[in-house]
């Protein structure tokens, strides 16, 4: 291997596992114990596995659809709304926050109408974090189904339809078990990254023990005041994130 | 269940317009050289390829604005296209499914069908478990179970090897014939062609160029692309009796007279090669010299340049006593009861 390659490969290895082993040195392991079953970090353990989990459902359902959208169908400006899609990706997850508050809050473009309307308020409540983890989350989920819709046949779909199926039918008996891998692989990804999330959340939802104060906002706010319940948040969010995809990886995302 | 179209497709530097009837049970074989839009015109049969004009009836009832599912046209494609996640069964199946027939009925009518194309053993496997010749019958199975009202069959046996390819092909003949619809199967093997077709319709460049039944396409071609595919030399000019006068001065005498603008045509078995100029009988004798020569059945296939161009077929061993390598300079004779003429 040239060292040209062989150097900085090293390098860049070490720098990413160097700061994992950092929070294992560093952690309180004669503590620890008693401090996992600390009632706040179960309580934003299991808030942040259920708002991670609420996203992925809300992306799957919107983002698969939006991807076959783009995939599989041309209209004027599909190329322009593609790079509206992966806004998102590239926007910094506090403007989104911020964006999401002009849209949804209280006084916003949609908020007031839908409190008016249906009684329902986004922000500062747990649907408020689903939707800022969704807002963020979704177009990784819709990268990665486009991706996998644009290498599949769709001339599986043309034998569908010349066996009577209409083209949602094919979509839902042929296309998606298709592409099944590819949105398993965007659902994790998605998870993995509504289950991270922190500026839109705290931005949109704010910072509530137990109704929005996910994982990643407790380790934040336990920094300031006792750095080993950081350590320990942190070692549980990066020991459940870290299982929860090796087991997936295995059933789903395994070539 | 008879079928009447007429396809006009027109994309930058290619147009198809091609007039296409079948009476039901009837096989039409749509034969072509590879480009001659055979494809193109099975395509907007099914309605996944839109006509730019023309119609397409089936059973006295205009299809060409109907989506490919309302149309009842079963195709069976080239590379079948079997849905790779499900079983052969259930393949067989989903088009049953779609036409809302319940689950235990369609599964117990696509077993029937693969019962009949003779699969029954391997209902339970997966499209990549089986051999190209099982996945081909599952996808004439697939077509069939749908009712089609019309059958397509894109390059039905293209993907098979020889041996394969000859079983296949004598079932899915059997298959055909006890198929109420009309069929129209796209191929560019003339076997193919005559061997599981009632009528042959001959594209080139997106326009029939000849139609008829096996027996006069085989025996009076009218393009050289025909001519080729059924292993005749064929020329084309003027009859005065018994002479054909050829374009570039070269004549052919036949046995039959004919008068006018004419095809002569006789197989290359017909043609016979002498070192030196053959004394004697045979009216149409000329000097020859060898561009290629290639194995063809138990034959040798001699190609020839000179007054007129032509194929030859040899046995080995007359190819070696006359040295025949490509520039050799040999004489070359044919009967003339062995020219056939046939009006243009």
């Amino acid at each position: 291997m040239p060292p040209a390659l062989a150097i900085p490969a090293i390098a860049g290895l070490v720098f990413l596992v160097l700061p994992l082993f950092g929070l294992l040195w560093r952690a309180p392991w004669s503590t620890l114990p008693e401090r996992l079953t600390e009632p706040g970090i179960l309580a934003a353990l299991r808030l942040s596995l259920l708002t991670a989990t609420l996203a992925t459902a809300v992306s799957l359902v919107l983002g698969v659809p939006l991807a076959w959208l783009l995939a599989r169908t041309e209209f004027p400006g599909r190329r322009f709304v593609r790079a509206l899609v992966t806004v998102p990706l590239v926007l910094p997850p506090v403007v989104g926050g911020v964006a999401l508050l002009l849209v949804f809050g209280r006084r916003g473009l949609l908020g007031g109408w839908l409190d008016a309307t249906f009684g329902v308020s986004l922000p500062f409540t747990t649907a408020g974090v689903v939707a800022a983890e969704a807002f963020v989350a979704m177009p990784f989920l819709v990268i990665s189904v486009e991706g996998a819709l644009r290498g599949a046949d769709a001339r599986y779909e043309e034998a569908a339809s010349t066996l009577g199926a209409t083209r949602w039918t094919a979509f839902r008996r042929v296309t998606l078990p298709l592409i099944a891998p590819g949105v398993a692989a965007g659902a994790v990804l998605c998870w993995a990254r509504a289950l991270g999330e922190f500026g839109a959340t705290i931005t949109f939802a704010g910072n509530f023990p137990g109704r929005t104060q996910t994982m990643p906002l407790a380790v934040y706010l336990a920094l300031e005041q006792d750095l080993d319940a950081a350590i320990v948040l942190s070692l549980v969010l990066l020991v459940v994130s870290i299982g929860i995809l090796a087991a997936l990886r295995d059933k789903w995302v395994a070539p | 269940m008879s079928l009447d179209a007429h396809l006009v497709v027109t994309h930058p530097g290619f147009s198809l317009d091609v007039e296409l009837t079948a009476a039901p049970g009837e096989v039409v074989a749509l034969l072509g050289p590879n480009g001659a839009g055979k494809t193109t015109a099975l395509r907007s049969l099914a309605g996944l390829a839109a006509l730019d004009d023309g119609h397409v009836t089936l059973d006295g009832v205009r299809l060409d604005d109907e989506p490919p599912e309302n149309r009842r046209i079963g195709v069976v494609f080239q590379d079948y296209l079997l849905f790779p996640h499900l079983t052969a069964l259930d393949n067989v199946a989903f088009g049953p499914r779609c036409r809302r027939v319940p689950r235990r009925q369609a599964r117990d009518t696509a077993r029937e069908w693969l019962e009949r194309v003779g699969l029954a053993e391997h209902v339970r496997k997966k499209p990549r478990q089986l051999s190209g010749g099982q996945a081909q019958r599952v996808a004439l199975a697939r077509a069939l179970a749908a009712e089609p009202k019309l059958l397509l069959l894109d390059e039905p046996l293209a993907a098979l090897d020889a041996r394969t390819r000859l079983d296949t092909r004598s079932a899915l003949r059997g298959h055909l014939t006890s198929f109420p619809g009309a069929t129209v199967l796209v191929t560019h093997d003339p076997l193919d062609a005559l061997m599981l077709a009632d009528r042959l319709v001959i594209i080139e460049d997106g326009r029939i160029v000849q139609s008829g039944d096996a027996a006069t396409i085989t025996a009076q071609p009218r393009t050289d692309y025909v001519a080729r595919l059924v292993g005749l030399n064929l020329y084309r000019g003027r009859a005065d009796g018994t002479t054909v006068l050829l374009p570039d001065g070269f004549s052919l005498i036949t046995a039959v007279p004919q008068e006018g603008a004419v095809f002569v045509a006789f197989p290359p078995s017909a043609v016979s090669l002498f070192a030196a100029r053959p004394e004697g009988s045979p009216r149409n004798t000329w000097p020859a010299t060898v561009t290629s020569v290639a194995r063809h059945g138990d034959a040798l296939r001699i190609e020839l340049t000179g007054p007129l161009a032509v194929a030859a077929d040899v046995t080995p061993a007359a190819a070696v006593q006359l040295e025949l390598e490509p520039g050799r300079e040999v004489w070359a004779t044919v009967k003339a009861t062995e020219a056939t003429a046939y009006p243009a």
